[in-house]
């Protein structure tokens, strides 16, 4: 996590800095500025510059074409043909992007999806800054980084062992039911992973588990970038916590949060492996989700065109919920 | 997306032409991609013909290759013997687990290593894609017409994709066998002996036990698995000839029978008497065994694979194997039964030599003896052939008896799971988990189910 820190204010300059001189400036405006007062001797070794970090990037460049971009365009094509996945394939144009749009079971699942957002984002974000809040005013010390372990934790759980785990507590004679008997709520206990209208809270909430502890840490990382002077000044303007909070804390966490949104909403919309071990997507269709959908129709239904045109919706939509974030934090700027 | 992204820092009107360029770009060249590409997959295949064949083992050396699931050990004990017997072959076993090995099947098959024998539990378009070998002139040449004909229905397809029908793809390696396992602590508490004669007499077992504050029946619908019990009632309710056509996916065949109906009746009712575990959505396969080997639940639609495993669990004579009863008194036993079906690739590089093994494994009473030693599960053949010994008492012997009882009535049906690929995740589980809980009724849920066949098959 310091290494973070030290990473934005380290002096030195980086090849990405390089092509981005300040803040607000982009590779393209950088180059044009430089093409228009250059020098012969300046334009070659900015070319030759230019031809470095391209040979730097190809690597990475070459991964991402084989293993993105190819399988994109691959899916794409699938997408306008009703096709096994071995044998001769039918083209039925935009015939799969119809049927996702109106077969009901399909058109559940992303609704599903939509509600995971609330136990995936909303929470985890939410309660990472009250988390973060929290332990920064925690004078530092083995209570301090004890809890940030902790919190930090279900991170490094593989989500398939987490959605196993999590099955057994929530079953009818679990951790969660039992706690419920102890405290005299015994009336409350019940099957949490087998109510129809418990099921998709109690996935999602699994979902928040895991994702707080990494919310927080990012969150807290970002706190610690924040000037203290700012804290100071606004508690000589006479700020309580709420207002500190909202005037410093939140404006400085922009970025983190921008981030944490970005990353839980994707979590969210295509969560698979949770979903998959506790309900894989019963009861009725209480907790179907994309992922589960799209798995079945490519391998056991073997629909590899429908499961295609699903993936590109998919991604669509993730786009379409991600990129006004972005465009949100980068705006402000 | 990085490049969609890169805008001047400021003059706000360069933005369009510099951001949209890029993006036009890969557009323009994704729609290229796409239309230029020639339609994926494979030519128009044929299922493949019944060539001529060798029923001779070849001499040289050979390594047959393998294909099977996790947690499945019998090809690795029958390869051992079979190398002993012929030390000319040997085998190479690859293992994956049984989702993964579904999933992947048909690239399996269609892979330029493809195995020689694979685990192949359903058949779908393999067929139309010519992508398994025909067993018809080894059916001839080994004269598998004496094997009981019901064990091999489910592995016959037509050109046409229908099951029961036309050429035989495949050969099971054991063959299952689905009952009830009695919990013996409960029923001597509850004063019942022998096994139910009519669904009635069942019922009556059920209602004794809640009566008792004993489970009546350890069940769950989480991954789908009590579906076992609906067939149960179904296969009795009716012609089960009908229930099998649909199965097969014949023309015209149909789920919305009375059968069904009555039988997703009676299934709702037991629930709806809490017969069944309160969170019986939430309780998997694996957990349902589990619960009835650790007493919880006097009895259990289970099949006999978990026979060896729940008397070493529970101790021998703790637990009974029963066939479901027919309806009326004295009627034919009907049991889902299926081949643990293994299929030749049409790319194996070694078909004879394959197909040998195969009728070595129904044949020879070395290789029966392993089949049931270690599956459990009637090792098939010829019904004339001596069974292989089992330990009198023990849960697989009373299996085999009751394979061999619902063989003699034929009463082999197959599991509706196999009905088509998706029904079983897409429809039954769902539905089922519905008209266990009240939120679905018996008549909406074989017409739901009825409309899902429709839907796949259509494609």
């Amino acid at each position: 996590m310091t290494n973070d820190v030290r990473r934005h204010e380290d002096p030195k300059p980086t090849a990405a800095a390089l092509r981005r001189p300040d803040a607000g400036a982009h590779a393209a405006g950088a180059g044009k500025s430089s093409r228009h007062r250059s020098r012969p001797p300046v334009e070659r070794s900015a070319r030759h510059r230019l031809v470095v970090g391209w040979l730097f990037v190809l690597p990475a460049l070459a991964f991402f074409g084989a293993f993105v971009i190819y399988p994109l365009i691959t899916a794409v094509r699938y997408s306008f043909y009703r096709w096994n996945g071995i044998g001769a394939s039918v083209w039925v144009g935009v015939d799969n992007y119809v049927r996702v749009f109106t077969d009901p079971e399909l058109l559940i699942s992303i609704v599903n999806a939509l509600v995971l957002i609330l136990f995936f984002t909303v929470i985890p974000v939410a309660s990472g800054l009250a988390l973060a809040t929290l332990i920064r005013t925690m004078p530092p010390g083995p209570f301090a980084t004890i809890a940030r372990t902790v919190l930090f934790l279900p991170q490094i759980i593989p989500l398939v062992a987490a959605g196993i785990a999590w099955s057994w507590m929530y079953a009818q004679t679990g951790t969660i039911n039992t706690i419920l008997d102890s405290v005299g709520l015994g009336f409350l206990a019940q099957s949490w992973l087998a109510g129809f209208g418990t099921a998709l809270p109690a996935v999602g909430l699994i979902g928040s588990w895991v994702l707080t502890g990494l919310c927080t840490i990012l969150l807290l990382t970002g706190i610690g970038k924040i000037d203290t002077s700012l804290y100071e000044a606004a508690r000589l303007d006479g700020a309580g916590w709420w207002r500190e909070f909202v005037t410093v804390t939140l404006p400085g966490l922009r970025q983190e949060i921008a981030v944490l949104v970005t990353i839980t909403v994707i979590a969210a919309l295509s969560s698979f492996d949770i979903i998959y071990t506790t309900t894989k997507g019963g009861p009725g269709t209480s907790t179907l989700v994309p992922g589960i959908s799209i798995f079945r129709l490519a391998f056991t239904q073997s629909e590899v065109g429908l499961a295609s045109a699903f993936g590109i919706v998919l991604l669509a939509l993730v786009l379409l919920a991600v990129l006004p974030i972005q465009l949100l934090a980068r705006d402000r700027d | 997306m990085a490049h969609k992204s890169i805008r001047p820092g400021e003059g706000r009107r360069a933005v369009p032409s510099m951001s949209w360029r890029p993006a036009a770009t890969v557009a323009v060249a994704l729609s290229g991609l796409v239309l230029a590409g020639c339609a994926p997959g494979s030519p128009e295949a044929s299922p493949t013909s019944s060539d001529k064949v060798s029923l001779k083992l070849p001499s040289d050396k050979i390594t047959i290759k393998i294909q099977d699931e996790a947690g499945f050990p019998v090809t690795d004990k029958l390869a051992d013997e079979f190398t002993k017997q012929h030390p000319n072959v040997t085998f190479k076993v690859v293992r994956d687990s049984f989702a993964n090995l579904t999933a992947n099947a048909p690239r399996l098959l269609a892979s330029a290593d493809a195995p020689d024998l694979i685990r192949l539990p359903t058949m779908g378009d393999t067929v139309k894609d010519g992508l398994l070998t025909n067993l018809d002139p080894y059916f001839k040449g080994y004269g598998w017409d004496k094997f009981s004909a019901g064990q091999l229905a489910a592995s016959r397809m037509s050109a046409k994709g229908v099951r029961g029908e036309g050429s035989l793809y495949q050969m099971g390696l054991g063959y299952s066998v689905t009952g009830i396992y009695v919990n013996q602590k409960y029923a001597k508490q509850l004063g019942l002996s022998g096994a139910p004669s009519t669904i009635a007499e069942l019922e009556r077992w059920m209602a004794k036990a809640k009566a008792a504050e004993i489970l009546p029946v350890q069940i769950g619908m989480q991954d789908g698995v009590g579906t076992f019990a609906l067939q149960a009632l179904i296969n009795q309710y009716g012609d089960k000839a009908d229930l099998v056509d649909w199965m097969f996916n014949k023309p015209g065949a149909t789920f919305d029978t009375k059968a069904s109906l009555k039988g997703a009746t009676t299934f709702k009712k037991w629930a709806d008497a809490g017969y069944f575990p309160s969170d019986v959505n939430a309780i998997n396969y694996t957990t349902m065994v589990s619960n009835f080997q650790a007493g919880k639940g006097l009895l259990m639609f289970d099949g006999n694979w978990d026979a060896a495993k729940t008397d070493k669990a529970m101790g021998e004579g703790a637990a009974r194997f029963v066939l479901a009863p027919p309806a009326a008194d004295g009627g034919a036993y009907v049991a889902m039964g299926a081949a643990n079906s293994f299929a030749i690739p049409a790319k194996a590089k070694h078909a004879d030599a394959t197909a040998f093994f195969l009728n070595w494994i129904h044949t020879d009473s070395k290789a029966r003896q392993i089949v049931v030693d270690v599956t459990g599960a009637s090792p098939g053949g010829d019904p004339s052939q001596a069974l292989p010994k089992v330990k009198d008492g023990s849960l697989t012997a009373q299996a085999l008896a009751a394979s061999a009882k619902v063989g003699s009535d034929d009463g082999f049906v197959d599991f509706m799971a196999n009905t088509t690929a998706g029904i079983y995740a897409g429809a039954f589980q769902p539905d089922e988990q519905k008209l266990l809980t009240r939120r679905m009724e018996p008549k909406a849920f074989v017409t739901a189910i009825q409309e899902y066949y429709l839907k796949e098959l259509a494609g």
